[in-house]
């Protein structure tokens, strides 16, 4: 096998993981590849850098391949999603006069009930509720969204959701230019190591199974590259099934922690890789189930009703008709170059392209290649499901 | 009668900003502008109306920006990314270069082009600055770093400056590595070692 250098951009997120150790563990040099991550200021400029072959792959939330190709936002080239970096891993925190008022009309913080945060959320908010995301196309700003409204919140006239880079949260939080945002760690944890924030929800509890980060290429690459393609794919598959063994958890947010890659502490970085949270400053922890996932229940599997229901969420909010969003992104998700990938690597595929979403209460076997596959609980908070073949329902 | 475009610069070095201003002033009459700050910057860039927002790509609050593309109301004047316009190769600069630029849709590409390309030299020079300052600064971090390798060798070996020098420059040929790197693996072995 012919030894190649692929460059790969990051942004500094815990759920970069995969990447970062599929490089330093050797998984990429398992299949003669080594790994040129390039650490990227912004979301704009990675899917610029993408768009412009100055990486050949990227780290990428999950609505930015699926809006370029509704043509929203900075379009740029196609994109193809290879598989999903990461599941869930964001979350909703508030500034400390929103956390004081949540407390005086009784909100527990149990940090796992959607609905009642929610709920006590709008209670408490004073006016218009102003709410930070790291990008304008993004699983935060669908996945609060989706939450305020169903709760009764109407977005725009109700929410006010604007963009705020990470790395600037808690300076806006403290500017109090907004009163909550929705962030992938370690930028929560940071906020309340900064003593101005409380965290108030995990993404998860929304969905439970909502696919955060994504490996995404420009779609001529991966018609031209596909051998290269299958590689990387088998690289970052099994970094994500390294990563799900609780043995390499320390090692892994020690990894993350060196000044290439997130420069943060390791202690604030294993907290998303524990799901062991410190949610306020005031030192209350929380414990949180299946927080990031990366590799059980065919977790990098690229669904096309995923991709279909982003589609129909920017649709819906953007007002393009709906059908005709989901059939332009069907062809976003790639299960076909997934599959070819893994075939011959003991990973247990799905034999379906597409599911229901949301449509999975408990832990279920489904059919697989081997009979072996389980595909874990994926339920909304409000138990809607969202069935591709029938998107209305 | 068309009128003087108004550009607006988002950039936090008031020098750095100066000498941006100062070049697109000689490419032609704009009405150039400056943000400093990066509280509120697509609301404060929505106030101002400009033609064309100038931002550096290494900026986080680039992120910001990229919301004003959605217009918000039928008021909104929607705001595009020059990535989408046809002229590649000026755009394939202008990210080189390092600057991105967001301008009003509807803007002619050959109104636009005189700025861009004051920008792409001025940002091409700060590029060139920021690379020559990073590699004299690696230089002197390399220099530090295999001095304390050769003392630690001096001191284990008890051999002189030179031999020890020579020791470490044949074990990097030997492994095909750096000298710099071969000096920090035994700096940091010997800190684990203590």
């Amino acid at each position: 096998m012919k030894g190649a250098v692929l460059s790969v951009g990051f942004i500094p997120l815990v759920d970069a993981a995969p990447l970062v150790v599929a490089q330093e563990m050797g998984f990429a040099a398992e299949e003669g590849l080594a790994l040129d991550l390039v650490r990227a200021p912004s979301w704009s400029s990675l899917r610029d850098m993408l768009s412009f072959g100055r990486v050949e792959a990227a780290h990428m939330l999950a609505p930015v391949p699926v809006a370029t190709a509704l043509g929203l936002g900075g379009a740029g080239a196609s994109m193809d999603v290879l598989m999903v970096l990461s599941l869930n891993g964001s979350a909703v925190a508030v500034n400390q006069a929103l956390a004081a008022r949540l407390r005086d009309g009784g909100h527990p913080f149990g940090f796992d009930d959607a609905r009642a945060a929610g709920n006590a959320l709008i209670a408490a908010a004073d006016g218009r509720l102003r709410i930070g995301v790291p990008f304008p196309f993004s699983m935060h700003a669908e996945l609060l969204y989706y939450w305020l409204s169903a709760l009764g919140l109407p977005a725009p006239q109700g929410i006010d959701i604007r963009t705020v880079p990470p790395t600037l949260m808690a300076d806006a939080v403290e500017a109090g230019e907004i009163d909550a945002f929705c962030v992938g760690e370690p930028w929560g944890s940071i906020a309340v190591e900064n003593r101005v924030g409380t965290l108030l929800l995990p993404g998860k509890a929304i969905w439970e199974s909502a696919p955060d980060k994504v490996l995404a290429v420009r779609s001529d690459w991966a018609a031209t590259e596909t051998a290269l393609a299958h590689r990387l794919v088998r690289a970052v598959w099994r970094a994500g099934r390294w990563l799900a063994d609780s043995d390499n958890r320390l090692l892994t947010a020690e990894l993350l922690s060196r000044p290439e890659y997130l420069d943060l502490p390791a202690e604030v970085i294993d907290r998303a890789l524990s799901g062991s949270f410190t949610i306020s400053p005031q030192g209350e922890q929380r414990q949180v189930e299946g927080f990031l996932r990366f590799h059980q229940g065919a977790a990098t599997f690229p669904w096309r009703s995923q991709a279909q229901w982003i589609a129909h969420q920017l649709a819906a909010r953007t007002g393009l008709d709906r059908t005709s969003a989901m059939a332009r992104t069907a062809g976003v998700m790639r299960p076909d170059i997934y599959r070819e990938a893994l075939a011959d690597a003991g990973a247990d595929l799905p034999g379906a392209a597409s599911k229901i979403e949301g449509a999975i209460p408990a832990r279920t076997p489904v059919a697989g290649g081997s009979g072996r596959l389980f595909l874990e609980r994926d339920v909304f908070f409000d138990r809607r499901i969202f069935d591709p073949n029938r998107p209305e329902t | 009668m068309t009128h003087d475009l108004s550009v607006i610069v988002v950039e936090p070095d008031p020098d750095r900003a100066a000498l941006i201003v100062e070049s697109l002033k000689a490419a032609g009459a704009y009405d150039v502008r400056v943000l400093a700050g990066v509280n509120d910057l697509a609301e404060k860039i929505r106030d101002l109306r400009p033609d064309v927002v100038l931002i550096d790509i290494a900026n986080p609050s680039r992120d910001s920006l990229e919301e004003m593309a959605l217009a918000t109301g039928p008021l909104d004047r929607p705001v595009a990314m020059f990535v989408d316009r046809s002229d590649e190769g000026l755009t394939r600069a202008a990210i080189e270069a390092g600057v991105s630029a967001y301008i009003v849709d509807g803007l002619q590409a050959a109104r636009l082009k005189p700025i861009l390309d004051a920008a792409v030299i001025r940002f091409n020079m700060f590029s060139r600055m920021r690379t020559e300052l990073e590699t004299t600064k690696r230089a002197l971090e390399e220099r530090k770093v295999i001095d304390r390798a050769k003392g630690l060798i001096m001191k284990a070996r008890g051999v002189s400056e030179e031999e020890a020098y020579a020791l470490l420059r044949k074990t990097a040929m030997d492994q095909g590595k750096r000298l710099a790197e071969v000096a920090q693996s035994l700096v940091t072995a010997a800190g684990l070692l203590g």
